[in-house]
C-alpha cells in the first residue's frame, strides 16, 4: 500500500530516517558483522593475536558434545514451555471467556506476571524451592521427595520451566482471550442447538478455529523460550547442574563473557541468529496466510 | 453464554480462582518474606503471615542496600532503571515516529532499502550478538553510563512497523487538505499526524516500559560499577551461593521494588496494555 498524496523534499526525508538509521548501523549491522567475522577466527588466551581459521569454529562446535547437548536442552526446554505455557493459559482463557460476573478482575490478576522481569521471575521461584530454606522444598520433603536442584539435573530444568512458564501465561492468556471473543457466537448457538454439549462444541468448534492463535503463540512461546530467558537462567541455575540448563543463549554468554572463547561464541552466535531469521520467517509466512483468509 | 449450567459455571471460577490463586502464590511469598528478619526467614518452615520488619526491610534496601554483597541503595537502582525505561521508551518512539512519518509520507531514492534495515533488526536480538554488540560500546567508552545502558537499545522494527501501519490508514484528504492550506511536511507532522497517533504511542509506551525497566542480559554487560546497577541487576548481585548467606528479606523487598512500576504501568494503563501487546504482534 502507498500514499498517493506525498511530500516533497529533497533532504527532509533523509534527515528523518537519520537517527534510527545510525543507530541500526551502528549498534546492529557492524556488530552483526563482526560477529560473522570473528567467527573465522581463533584468538589466543590472551586476545593478542588473532588467526584466520576458515570454518574450523563452527567444526569445532558440531564436534564438541556439550555444545550438541545443549541444542537438545534448548530443544526440550522450549517445547516445555510453550507446550505447558499454552496449555494452561488456554484453560484459562476458555474458563474465563464463560465467566460474566468478575471477568475485568480475573483478567487483571492473571496479567500481571507479564510485568515481572525475568530475572526476577527466577529470584521468585529460586526462593521457593531454595534447597535448604524453600517453602516448597520443605513441602515436598515432607512427602518424600528429595528435593535438590542443586545437585539433581532434571529438577533444575523443572524449576527453569516453571519459572519461565510462569512468566509467559499472561501473554498467552490475552491472545487466547481475543481468540475466543472473534469466535461467531452463532456457530457456538447452532451448535448447542444441534444438542452438543460444552465439552463436544469446544473440541469440534472452539479448537479448530483457534488453532491459528495457538500456531502463532506456538512460534512466538519458542522464540521467548529461545532468548528472553537468559535471566530466568542466570538468576536461578546459571546453566548448572553440570550444563542441565544450559541453553543456547546461555552458552554464548558464558563461553564469550565467563570463558572468553571469542571465535566459538561468536560462531554460536551466527548459529542462533540463522535460527531466529528460520523462525521470523516461519512467523511472517504464517502472518500472511492469516492476512489472506 | 448459550445455555445455563450453573455447575459449569461454578467449574469456570474455580478454575480460574485456582489459577490466580497458584500464579500469585510466589509473588505472596516474597511479600512475606519481605516483611520478617533474616533469621525466621531461614527458620524451615519460613512464616506463611506478613512480618512486623516491612518499613525496617524496604527502608534498608531503598537507602543503604544490603550489608555484605551489595552497598549500592536500591533506591539509586530504581532511579537508573527509570531512566533507562524512560529514554528507551521515548527514543524508541520518537526516533520511530519520525522514520516511519519519512517512509510512509515522501518518495525518495533509498526509501525501500531503508526500510529493509530496519525490518531486519527484527531478527537480531541483543542476545544473540552479545559479544560484538559490548565491543562496540566498549570501543565507544560507553561502559557504565547511560548512553551505553540505552541507546543500542532504541532502535525499533516493532515500533517503526506499528506507525506505518498507523498511516497508511490515515486518510489521503487530510495530507491533502494540508497541502492545500499551504502546510508543509512537518507542520503537517506536528498537527495532524502527531495528535492521530496519540494512542498509538499509548500503547507502545506501555509496551517499551516493561522493556526497557526488565532489561537483564544489557545492563548486566554494560554496568560494572554498582552505582549504575538497575535495580533487577541489583537483585541478581545480591543473591549469593549457598542459601543461608544471601540476606533474602532485603532481596525480597527489593524483588517487590523492583517489580512494583512495571506491574502498575500494567495494571493502570490495562486498555492501553492489551492493545499494544496485540498491535505489536502484528
Amino acid at each position: 500500500m502507498e500514499k498517493r498524496v506525498v511530500f516533497r523534499s529533497a533532504w527532509l526525508p533523509y534527515a528523518l530516517v537519520a537517527p534510527q538509521i545510525a543507530v541500526t548501523i551502528v549498534f546492529f549491522f557492524w556488530p552483526a558483522v563482526q560477529a560473522g567475522w570473528y567467527s573465522f577466527q581463533l584468538q589466543d588466551a590472551f586476545g593478542e593475536r588473532t588467526q584466520f581459521v576458515g570454518l574450523a569454529n563452527f567444526a569445532a562446535l558440531f564436534r564438541d558434545s556439550n555444545y550438541l547437548h545443549s541444542f537438545q536442552i534448548t530443544a526440550f526446554f522450549s517445547m516445555m514451555v510453550a507446550g505447558s505455557g499454552i496449555a494452561i493459559s488456554l484453560l484459562l482463557a476458555a474458563m474465563a471467556d464463560r465467566v460474566i460476573r468478575g471477568a475485568l478482575a480475573y483478567r487483571t490478576l492473571l496479567i500481571w506476571p507479564y510485568a515481572v522481569a525475568s530475572a526476577v521471575a527466577g529470584v521468585l521461584w529460586l526462593f521457593l524451592f531454595a534447597p535448604s530454606i524453600g517453602i516448597i522444598t520443605f513441602a515436598l520433603r515432607s512427602i518424600g521427595i528429595n528435593w535438590d536442584w542443586v545437585l539433581q539435573g532434571n529438577q533444575a530444568m523443572l524449576l527453569v520451566v516453571i519459572a519461565a512458564t510462569w512468566k509467559q501465561i499472561s501473554y498467552n492468556f490475552l491472545f487466547f482471550v481475543a481468540g475466543l471473543q472473534s469466535i461467531p457466537k452463532s456457530l457456538i448457538e447452532a451448535a448447542a442447538i444441534d444438542g452438543a454439549g460444552p465439552g463436544r462444541r469446544f473440541w469440534t468448534i472452539v479448537l479448530p478455529l483457534l488453532s491459528p492463535t495457538a500456531f502463532f503463540l506456538l512460534v512466538v512461546n519458542i522464540v521467548y523460550a529461545f532468548f528472553d530467558t537468559f535471566g530466568v537462567i542466570d538468576a536461578t541455575t546459571q546453566g548448572g547442574p553440570a550444563g542441565a540448563t544450559q541453553i543456547l543463549v546461555y552458552k554464548v554468554y558464558y563461553d564469550g563473557v565467563k570463558a572468553a572463547d571469542l571465535g566459538g561464541s561468536s560462531a554460536q552466535s551466527v548459529i542462533l541468529m540463522v535460527i531466529v531469521i528460520a523462525l521470523t520467517v516461519v512467523q511472517f509466512r504464517y502472518i500472511e496466510r492469516k492476512v489472506q483468509y | 453464554m448459550v445455555e445455563n449450567r450453573p455447575w459449569l459455571t461454578v467449574m469456570s471460577h474455580a478454575v480460574l480462582i485456582t489459577g490466580i490463586l497458584v500464579i500469585s502464590f510466589p509473588l505472596y511469598v516474597t511479600f512475606v518474606a519481605s516483611t520478617h528478619t533474616l533469621d525466621d526467614i531461614l527458620k524451615v518452615p519460613m512464616p506463611l503471615l506478613p512480618g512486623h520488619r516491612l518499613w525496617e526491610n524496604y527502608w534498608q534496601a531503598l537507602t543503604a542496600g544490603t550489608s555484605k554483597d551489595v552497598t549500592a541503595p536500591v533506591g539509586r537502582m530504581m532511579f537508573n532503571s527509570l531512566v533507562m525505561a524512560l529514554v528507551i521508551t521515548f527514543g524508541k518512539i520518537a526516533i520511530s515516529i519520525i522514520a516511519s512519518f519519512a517512509i510512509v509520507y515522501f518518495r525518495f531514492p533509498l526509501r525501500n532499502f531503508f526500510f529493509w534495515m530496519i525490518f531486519v533488526t527484527l531478527m537480531l536480538p541483543v542476545e544473540v550478538r552479545i559479544i560484538p554488540t559490548f565491543k562496540v560500546v566498549s570501543d565507544l567508552g560507553m561502559i557504565n553510563s547511560y548512553v551505553g545502558l540505552t541507546l543500542p537499545l532504541i532502535a525499533s522494527a516493532t515500533a517503526t512497523f506499528l506507525f506505518r501501519q498507523f498511516f497508511l490508514t490515515v486518510p489521503e484528504e487530510l495530507a491533502e487538505a494540508a497541502r492545500i492550506d499551504g502546510a508543509g511536511p512537518m507542520r503537517f507532522f506536528w498537527d495532524v499526524v502527531l495528535p492521530l497517533s496519540k494512542t498509538s504511542i499509548a500503547a507502545l509506551f506501555v509496551i517499551q516500559f516493561i522493556y526497557g525497566w526488565n532489561q537483564y542480559l544489557w545492563p548486566l554487560l554494560i554496568t560494572t560499577d554498582e552505582s549504575m546497577y538497575t535495580a533487577v541487576i541489583g537483585i541478581k548481585r545480591m543473591i549469593v551461593t549457598g542459601d543461608a548467606l544471601t540476606e533474602w528479606n532485603l532481596v525480597m523487598a527489593t524483588a517487590v521494588l523492583a517489580l512494583l512500576p512495571p506491574a502498575l504501568v500494567v495494571l493502570l494503563m490495562q486498555r492501553w496494555f492489551v492493545k499494544g501487546l496485540v498491535e505489536t504482534e502484528k
